[in-house]
């Protein structure tokens, strides 16, 4: 492992939330060689939970969502690469190209470019859109009060947060999904329906459990095809069907590649290369496999020891991971990895004061993720239930 | 050095409850953040730095001086 001091340039690809932080990090660990951070968007560093809330629904501008520049980068300083794309890079020769034809050499990189929005086959039409960056928002929000009707297409957590913002501003809004109940791999099936419920009680339609298979439409689109030949007809559409690491540019630098960048538990790639965020796949030890977490906490976290580790630190990222969400006057939190979900069990509240915690328990009976529901109070216990369960399951000591 | 937080901005994540019981709380009513000592006394400035840029609202500002 090399010292720091070897370090003479680092480069950072991303200037979102993980490439800012590991920015931050790698100054605040005492790193005094150049840093550049190469940016694909325009706009300063800023960040994504508020687009699909208070940018949608409560007016908040791009003053409000911006990321603070950590004071450490103010005086040591960076050198900030905005609007400018990295498009290939060489692992062995330590160069990085960008769509500026410039070619940044580098002793250390940090890959933190997360991911973009997966769209539906077919044809572009300026009534569909997607929401990841905060010209998307802007896009979104000018369009919504003109609408007629809002279809989303994706009821996990943005399709959710998209439709109760919509169902705000007064829009009839209609929630697809294939799966049968919103935000299914984040809540389970039964807080899935309890939240389900909710966005019907606030009058979003619900058309769950039939496939999505395209958008069908003239100059514009029209209607959604589903799987069972029924179609669901909107003046605007916005899809929400997940994300992707988007990974062309790494493509013959031999960096390991598959659903994202593999890293190791230390979110190494390879000598001096290291990922964080969105994009990153390491082995989690909590829970034995591996992980690639979308989720806010995570980048941060990850970008704070991706950075100590180019530095020659060795922190294991072993965060429990964690998410929050905000609908219809619902803040929601989940702790673990909600995916395989089966059975919910309430251990504080109950569900008729809309105030709760449950543990979520999987096809085994063993605790993988914990919620709560406008109970935030109770986060440090059910992040410690799913610890202890981890534990029990062998795969590491719990550590509080 | 003292530490600020914001509420409005704090969604109760609990991860500086957890990173830092002697500084941080969450009130009872909303589970929001409260600080027990904004002095952050017994951490090192790094430590308080980095439970700040944990915090997935960026609801915790350390402040230099005062
Ligand atoms: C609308 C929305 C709402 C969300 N709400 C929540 C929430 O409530 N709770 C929660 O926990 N999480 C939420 N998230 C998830 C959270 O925002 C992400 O986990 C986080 O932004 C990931 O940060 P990142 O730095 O890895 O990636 P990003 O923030 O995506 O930053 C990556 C940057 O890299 C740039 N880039 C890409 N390719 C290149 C290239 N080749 N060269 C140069 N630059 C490149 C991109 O343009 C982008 O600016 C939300 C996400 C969205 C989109
Ligand atoms: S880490 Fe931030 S969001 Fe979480 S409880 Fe503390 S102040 Fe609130």
């Amino acid at each position: 492992m090399a010292d720091f001091r070897e370090l003479g340039e680092v480069v950072i690809v991303g200037a979102g939330v993980a490439g800012l932080t590991a920015a931050g990090a790698l100054r605040r660990r005492g790193y005094v060689g150049g840093l550049t951070v190469v940016g694909a968007e325009r706009h300063a560093p800023y960040d994504r939970p508020p687009l699909s809330k208070q940018v949608l629904a409560a007016g908040w501008g791009e003053d409000r969502i911006r990321l603070r520049v950590p004071p450490e980068l103010e005086t040591a300083g960076a050198t900030w690469a905005l609007g400018e794309v990295a498009t290939r890079l060489d692992v062995e020769r330590r160069e990085l190209c960008t769509d500026r034809g410039r070619t940044l050499p580098w002793d250390g990189l940090v890959i933190a470019t997360g991911v973009r929005p997966r769209t539906l086959p077919g044809r572009a039409y300026s009534n569909v859109l997607t929401l990841r960056t905060v010209d998307d928002a802007m896009a979104l929000r000018d369009a919504l009060p003109g609408a007629r009707s809002v279809v989303v297409v994706g009821a996990g957590v943005l399709g959710c947060e998209v439709a109760a913002s919509a169902r705000g501003l007064g829009l009839p809004v209609t929630l697809v999904d294939g799966l049968v109940t919103p935000m299914l791999r984040q809540l389970g099936p039964a807080l899935g329906a309890h939240l389900g419920a909710r966005h019907e009680a606030h009058g979003v339609r619900l058309r769950l459990g039939v496939g999505v298979e395209a958008l069908e439409g003239g100059v514009r689109a029209e209607a959604v095809r589903l799987a069972d030949g029924s179609a669901v007809e909107g003046d605007l559409f916005v899809v929400a069907i997940g994300a992707e690491p988007d990974l062309g540019w790494l493509e013959g630098s031999g960096l390991p590649l598959g659903d994202g960048v593999l890293c190791d538990d230390r979110l190494r790639v390879a000598p001096g290369v290291v990922a964080a965020g969105d994009l990153a796949s390491w082995p989690h030890p909590l829970f034995g496999r591996r992980m690639r977490v979308e989720h806010r906490f995570n980048a941060s976290e990850q970008a704070t020891a991706a950075a100590t580790n180019l530095l020659g630190g060795d922190v294991v990222h072993d965060a429990v991971p964690y998410f929050w969400s905000e609908q219809l006057g619902v803040r929601v939190q989940v702790f673990g990895d909600p995916s395989r979900a089966e059975r919910a069990e309430l251990v504080a509240g109950d569900l008729a004061s809309d105030r709760f915690a449950a543990v979520l328990r999987d096809a085994d009976d063993a605790v993988t993720a914990c919620v709560s529901w406008n109970l935030p109070k109770a986060g440090p216990d059910l992040r410690l239930r799913v610890l202890e369960a981890c534990a029990a399951r062998g795969a590491v000591a719990a550590t509080p | 050095m003292r530490l600020r937080v914001d509420r409005d901005r704090c969604i109760g994540s609990s991860n500086c409850v957890v990173v830092m019981p002697d500084v941080f709380d969450q009130d009872e009513a909303e589970g929001l953040v409260q600080l027990l000592d904004d002095s952050g006394a017994g951490h090192d400035e790094d430590a308080l730095h980095d439970v700040a840029y944990a915090c997935p609202a960026q609801a915790i500002e350390v402040v230099e001086g005062g």
